[in-house]
């Protein structure tokens, strides 16, 4: 067979696109027709940076979605006499899948174009949970320091220096290594961690619903029974049904996402707290006698949420970039995995003879960081227009 | 502004500890240091040779003890063998026992010995930097400049053409990390696959002899990254002057385009982007470990993941120190450079 042209490559990638596609333009009608009621969702809409950024995004989220309808290969089979093949060459005959590889075929003989789209799965699972743990981790130590001041803020800024100043490859290097792992360190700092959202959720509805006590006791009471069933299942691998688990290399990849990024969150909204608590509507709370964390959580934290969705959009590439460096230096996840970190550091060898098997996952990597940009920016703009 | 800075230094003095004490605490861990005994000695050493090898080398005293040994505030670890022989932390081959010293740490300028390279710390750290500062230096020349008029273009007429395709740039600059940036500038302008090849893809030989060939792809790579941030923010801190009183009172006055942005808002726009540059300068270290190791270029970071991937406790210990000093002092500067810079900013 013939092998196939670039503008036949690229046809057949939109071809595989295709769920993809329809996702993206039900869920852009639906969001443009219904743009007025959606808050800031729909004001989106009116920006056009803030709705190509979104695009790209989405476009990256359904491909995760959809990823089994899209690879045209297994991203982990080896195919022979494919190594380091051309985009566009087609497969020996009898070979499951697809008759070409559309990307060429990666210095193991698999398919590039199946790993890259399997590749965004990894990425779109990880980086937005762990910027939320990192989210709340930073809210629940921060407001806190910024509301009170005093000692306990001088106590936390220190810490969240320190993390800082450590220079962030370094860190990874100290703490996602096998041996670390066999210490059982990242399981501990789970441990600590992933308390957090725990923490958050009873003492926003607690601060709440005080007044309210069946009310508060029932919240609560759910919050600490999924909360602890998600926790020991994710952190400590002990769900007595199984159902949450987090493979070991996976968790520390995740733990050291959190642990790098939660000090620059503390840092914003610390100084969002020291701003807005000057503002006359937290005066007026504090007059009518409400608590500490119920100005923290429901009169500071509301009105800090635009800056907080534009950063969130940002760190949540942020992320992506990090867990890239992390499969850059092949650290964390095994060496077969399709993420587009390790598949960069894979094709980094024969770069300038093969270059095709690291530019895809780099250009996808970028594309969807350059889309969560754009998103934050045109977030911004809307945000500001209030 | 005396006992600022005094405040400071205290403070930095606390990070830097608490920073090492982690860095050290980490490569002590007995998993780390049994890898560090089996790749040393002998890949296939019984635990109990491999508590011993470690015994004799002092590996195994408690961590506070031997963090105090490398800081130079306790005495060097020393050990007898049978033969009456003594070997110990301060001893060097060469060197009698008797002549050694007692204290050899970083406070006495003894940075310790380097397991993988086989060399003082002191003397590798110093050799790498020089070329980090090589690299560093040309990065800063290709950045600051074209970070800055991009942003003060940008930001001089806001929302205009230029404006929109400056602030793209920009973004899309920032959304590219070095290693995506790197592969992608090395698959077009040094592979066989374009056929371009007016570049190096390997920066091994600008260590001796940098060229514009050899030397242009590792620093454009890191300046890409750096250029966005600085200019969005020379690009806001414009445009907020653009729209100051001044500056309105000044085109009132009929004073031309060219001479407001020059004379009139050009000082006070680059106020905001002096902190931001300085700061990126940590920023900068990671790009550099990045950009070293893939164009393989022998500087401070590909030392650094050298030294980590081999857990050589001294040399990670050394790279640190400098790593988080480099941090701190421009923390330090960026604060005080501030000050300066804006008379309305008084420290008290």
């Amino acid at each position: 067979m013939e092998p196939l042209s670039w503008g036949q490559i690229i046809g057949q990638m939109f071809i595989q696109f295709t769920p993809v596609w329809i996702a993206l333009v039900v869920l852009f009608t639906a969001s443009i027709i219904y743009k007025r009621k959606l808050g800031l969702y729909g004001k989106l809409f009116d920006s056009p940076i803030g709705m190509i950024g979104f695009g790209i995004v989405m476009f990256w989220v359904f491909t995760a979605i959809f990823s089994n309808l899209i690879i045209t290969h297994d991203p982990l089979v080896q195919v022979s006499g494919m190594k380091n093949k051309v985009p566009g060459t087609p497969v020996p005959e009898g070979t499951a899948g697809f008759e070409y590889y559309l990307l060429g075929g990666d210095n193991l003989a698999r398919d590039v174009f199946s790993r890259m789209v399997a590749g965004s799965r990894i990425v779109v699972q990880i980086a937005p949970f762990a910027t939320l743990f990192a989210f709340m981790v930073g809210i629940t130590l921060g407001l806190p320091a910024g509301y009170f001041g005093g000692r306990l803020d001088t106590f936390l800024s220190f810490l969240a220096n320190l993390i800082l100043a450590f220079p962030v490859i370094l860190l990874f290097y100290l703490l996602v290594t096998p041996e670390i792992v066999a210490t059982g360190l990242p399981t501990y700092m789970a441990g600590v961690l992933f308390l957090f959202p725990i923490i958050f959720l009873v003492v926003l509805w607690n601060s709440r619903y005080f007044t309210q006590p069946q009310k508060r006791n029932v919240f609560v009471a759910i919050t600490l029974l999924l909360g602890g069933w998600v926790y020991l299942g994710t952190a400590w691998g002990a769900d007595p049904t199984g159902f949450f688990n987090m493979q070991s290399n996976i968790l520390i990849v995740f733990v050291s996402v959190v642990f790098v990024n939660s000090p620059t969150v503390f840092r914003i909204v610390r100084g969002l707290a020291l701003d807005i608590q000057t503002r006359d509507y937290v005066a007026a709370a504090q007059t009518r006698g409400e608590g500490p964390w119920y100005i923290m959580l429901w009169e500071i934290l509301p009105n800090a949420r635009g800056p907080l969705i534009v950063d969130f959009c940002l760190r949540i590439g942020y992320t992506t970039i990090l867990l890239g460096t992390l499969g850059f230096f092949g650290l964390g996840l095994e060496p077969e995995s399709p993420d587009w970190g390790t598949t960069i550091n894979a094709g980094r060898r024969l770069l300038s003879i093969f270059p095709h098997p690291a530019l895809a996952p780099a250009l996808a990597l970028m594309s969807l960081v350059l889309g969560l940009n754009l998103l934050a920016d045109g977030l911004r703009e809307e945000s500001l227009k209030d | 502004m005396g006992l600022f800075i005094l405040r400071r230094v205290g403070v930095m003095i606390l990070t830097a500890l608490c920073l090492t004490f982690i860095v050290f605490y980490l490569t002590n861990l007995y998993p780390n240091l049994e890898k560090l005994a089996k790749t040393q000695g002998n890949m296939r050493m019984t635990d109990a040779q491999v508590e011993s090898w470690l015994g004799d080398r002092g590996y195994l005293e408690p961590i506070p003890v031997k963090y105090g040994q490398w800081l130079g505030v306790l005495p060097g670890f020393t050990h007898t063998d049978e033969d009456g022989k003594v070997t110990g932390r301060c001893i060097r081959t060469g060197v009698e026992a008797a002549d050694a010293p007692t204290f050899c740490g970083i406070l006495q300028g003894d940075w310790g010995y380097s397991t993988v390279f086989k060399d003082e710390v002191g003397t590798i750290v110093s050799k790498r930097l020089a070329l980090t500062g090589k690299l560093m230096f040309w990065v800063m020349v290709l950045m600051v400049p074209s970070a800055l008029i991009i942003g003060v273009l940008a930001g001089m007429r806001e929302g205009s053409k230029l404006d929109r395709t400056l602030s793209t740039f920009s973004i899309a600059s920032t959304a590219t990390p070095e290693y995506v940036s790197g592969v992608i500038l090395i698959a077009v302008f040094a592979s066989s696959a374009f056929g371009l090849k007016w570049f190096k893809g390997t920066a091994t030989a600008a260590m001796d002899n940098a060229t514009f060939e050899n030397f242009f792809l590792p620093v454009v790579t890191i300046a890409l990254y750096g250029v966005g941030y600085i200019a969005r923010m020379t690009r806001a801190s414009m445009t907020e002057v653009m729209t100051a009183q001044y500056i309105r009172t000044a085109r009132l006055k009929g004073v031309s385009f060219p001479n407001i942005v020059m004379k009139h808002a050009l000082r006070n726009a680059l106020i905001a982007p002096f902190t931001v540059i300085m700061l990126q300068f940590p920023w900068l270290l990671n790009g550099v470990v990045i950009v070293e190791t893939l164009f393989n270029y022998k500087g401070f970071g590909w030392t650094l993941v050298q030294a980590a991937g081999n857990n050589d406790i001294e040399l990670l210990l050394g790279c640190s120190v400098v790593a988080v000093f480099v941090v701190l002092v421009t923390q330090l500067i960026s604060d005080i450079g501030y000050v300066y810079l804006n008379p309305r900013i008084r420290v008290s």
